[in-house]
């Protein structure tokens, strides 16, 4: 009895407590209850650029990269040598001309500090990083100057998968039908043809050297981006979000450029960033053997083949240029890497 | 909502036809002669099985198909055929369409602004980027979301809300006919009703035509004024709701009510689920046309069929 007075009791010194008014039951329109801040706005690129850069390997591969960009634009010009220039001094007693040929690196002030001696030659005031080649050229500065062609191959590639191969696999895949059986049979075609035999093709009805590399990468190397630009296209355009926008009344290229193309960039970029090492081992490949870059230019592959001819006796020679080849192709394969991981998740943003 | 059948229809669908051809010798016949109208303000629903070519006919009537044969008028014009200028932004502009995945129909590269946005971008609908953002920002206050949604991305919101986005791109056109293709069915029950009723109440506000497209019947009771029922491909019966569900008369509409489960535990207790199957049905669609039974309650069948039906359920 007690115990049901003491809870009445209890309840009645609720009631007078608190009384609830008709104000209680009005919305309280000073919150905004469509504001959530639970999902700050992060952009796609954003995202990626996180993504990547807390990629070790990618970040080394993007500073090798940068590195060798600089040494390649700076480094000719870090001493007085041209590279075609052969180092000789005019020695007044026979009147010869003593060219500094085969030399190993040198640099004379590390030389003093570690030895304490001179270098007792013709040579003894002069720097060179790399030494010289059997011509009595500069290696560091032909290494550099022969790193600038890589480079332009590389972009040369960059230029051939974005303008030619993912236009075309874009446009073949969005029209499909007719026009895109053309257009596969002529990438079948194309792809059947080994790139040697056309390289020996155009070596004959054109003059060798880097203009005769870049038309044989021209030939051959958008293929493997036309096919993923292609399935992509495949992938995407059956979407309903690619409907929607038609029937808003977009045309083809809105649909293509504006709202496919951004949907595929992932493995465009990520094909593109492979397909460069192999651009960039083709020319070192076709100016080994000959047929790539013509004397007195160089190229990282027209080094390494004098290096190679030399390798028993000079076996410095072939290091650098061997050496600056494998980091670019590691480069361009770390960052190809990363950027794949960096653009892939799209679970993450479905 | 106000339905007004003293205009001329919106929309006049006439024996249309959509054949796809799947190999030299074989056509599949998605739709079959289908006519039907909708009224300006109308919600028409379209109910059938799987397969029965419901969003086919959507797709051809917005054109994302080209239609095999027969006539489509929109607003008088006829948007059959190749389309003059005119048309072809009366036709992507007027009639919108609200699609049924709400992930797979947002771009997921592009803002939510973006999204809703792209129909004025490509009919340049406004003089400065100002006026842009107030439009979208008053078709995202009319759907229920926030001005600062506008620079998110469609990953960071749930499906309802996605659904909400998609509304608000066809909502943009001020359409006068909104194909809505099973636009609730990804949904989860309790989000559909959102949904559905947020159509409602535009409906309201702004007088659009609604071709409703939906497997779920109870839905489609629900928010239409008249039905049609399709079946392989070919309009079966047809009327308004209250005809429909009143007096179903071809068989396979009466199968299709049978299978709705009642609310009330008595009546669902002794509910049987009728069955139909075409092949053992004895019907030859090939032979019957459809048929005026009274008002607007059009059934398809013979005349003997017809009389059958009708004497069964009177
Ligand atoms: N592009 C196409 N090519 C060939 N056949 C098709 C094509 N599109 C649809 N069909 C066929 O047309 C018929 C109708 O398909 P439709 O998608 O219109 O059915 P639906 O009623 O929308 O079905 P659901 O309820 O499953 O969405 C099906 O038999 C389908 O296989
Ligand atoms: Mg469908």
């Amino acid at each position: 009895m007690s115990v049901q007075k003491a809870v009445q009791s209890e309840y009645a010194l609720q009631q007078s407590a608190y009384e609830p008014s008709a104000e209680d039951f009005v919305f309280d329109k000073s919150i905004d209850i469509y504001t959530d801040r639970n999902y700050a706005s992060v952009g796609f690129w954003k995202g990626v650029f996180t993504r990547f850069f807390k990629n070790v390997r990618a970040v080394i591969g993007l500073v090798i990269i940068v590195v060798c960009m600089f040494l390649a634009l700076v480094g000719p010009h870090m001493n007085r040598y041209g590279y075609s220039d052969i180092q000789s001094v005019y020695d007044q007693e026979t009147g010869k001309e003593i060219t500094a040929r085969s030399l190993p690196p040198r640099i004379p002030w590390l030389h003093r500090m570690i030895s304490g001696e001179e270098y007792q030659d013709e040579f003894a005031d002069r720097t060179f990083l790399f030494g010289t080649d059997s011509l009595g050229r500069d290696l560091w500065t032909r290494v550099w100057y022969g790193a600038r062609v890589s480079l332009l191959i590389a972009f040369v590639t960059i230029f051939i998968d974005m303008i030619v191969g993912m236009s075309f696999g874009l446009i073949s895949g969005y029209f499909g039908g007719f026009a895109d059986d053309v257009m596969q049979r002529f990438v079948e075609i194309a792809n059947s043809i080994p790139r040697l035999v056309i390289v020996g093709v155009l070596a004959t009805i054109m003059p060798k050297g880097i203009g005769l590399v870049i038309v044989a990468l021209l030939l051959t190397e958008w293929i493997g981006m036309s096919k993923i630009a292609r399935a992509e296209m495949l992938k995407n355009k059956e979407q309903e979000y690619i409907m929607a926008s038609r029937t808003l009344g977009a045309g083809s290229g809105r649909i293509i450029f504006i709202d496919i193309l951004p949907n595929t960039i992932g493995p465009i970029i990520t094909q593109m960033m492979f397909s460069i090492p192999t651009a960039i081992f083709t020319e070192a490949f076709l100016s080994f053997v000959g047929v790539g870059i013509m004397l007195p230019q160089c190229s990282i592959g027209s080094l390494i083949e004098d290096g190679f001819n030399n390798i028993t006796t000079l076996p410095y020679q072939i290091v650098p240029p061997i050496l600056v080849l494998a980091f670019l192709m590691l480069a361009f394969n770390f960052v190809g890497d990363g950027l794949r991981e960096a653009l892939a998740p799209r679970i993450e943003d479905m | 909502m106000a339905a007004d059948y003293s205009q001329e229809p919106i929309l006049k669908v006439e024996h249309m036809k959509q054949y796809f051809k799947v190999s030299s010798s074989f056509t599949v016949k998605a739709v079959d002669d289908v006519s039907f109208d909708i009224y300006p303000g109308e919600t028409y629903g379209l109910v059938g099985e799987s397969g029965s070519g419901k969003t086919t006919i959507g797709r051809g009537i917005i054109r994302l198909y080209d239609p095999t044969d027969g006539k489509i008028t929109f607003k008088g014009a006829d948007i059959t055929g190749k389309l003059d200028k005119d048309t072809f932004k009366l036709l992507r502009t007027k009639m919108q369409m609200i699609f049924q995945d709400p992930m797979a129909s947002l771009n997921p590269r592009k803002k939510i602004g973006d999204i809703i946005g792209e129909g004025l971008d490509i009919h340049k609908m406004y003089s400065t980027k100002e006026e842009r953002k107030q439009k979208i920002d008053r078709i995202l206050a009319m759907v229920g979301l926030a001005a600062e949604h506008y620079d998110r991305y469609p990953y960071q919101f749930s499906g309802g809300q996605r659904q909400r986005v998609g509304i608000a791109r066809a909502l943009i056109m001020n359409p006068e006919l909104i194909i809505a293709d099973e636009c609730i069915s990804a949904l989860d029950v309790s989000i559909q009703a959102q949904v559905v009723n947020l159509m409602k109440d535009i409906q309201e506000e702004t007088g659009a035509a609604y071709l409703f497209i939906a497997h779920d019947l109870s839905m489609v009771k629900y928010i239409s004024d008249r039905i049609g029922v399709l079946h392989l491909g070919r309009m079966l019966e047809t009327g308004t709701t209250q005809e429909i569900f009143s007096r179903p008369l071809h068989p396979y509409t009466r199968s299709l009510l049978s299978a709705i489960p009642s609310p009330n535990p008595r009546t669902e207790k002794g509910r049987t689920a009728l069955e139909y199957d075409y092949a053992t049905s004895g019907l030859d669609y090939d032979k019957g046309t459809l048929t005026k039974v009274e008002g607007s309650h059009y059934v398809h069948g013979t005349a003997k069929e017809i009389a059958e039906w009708m004497e069964s359920t009177s």
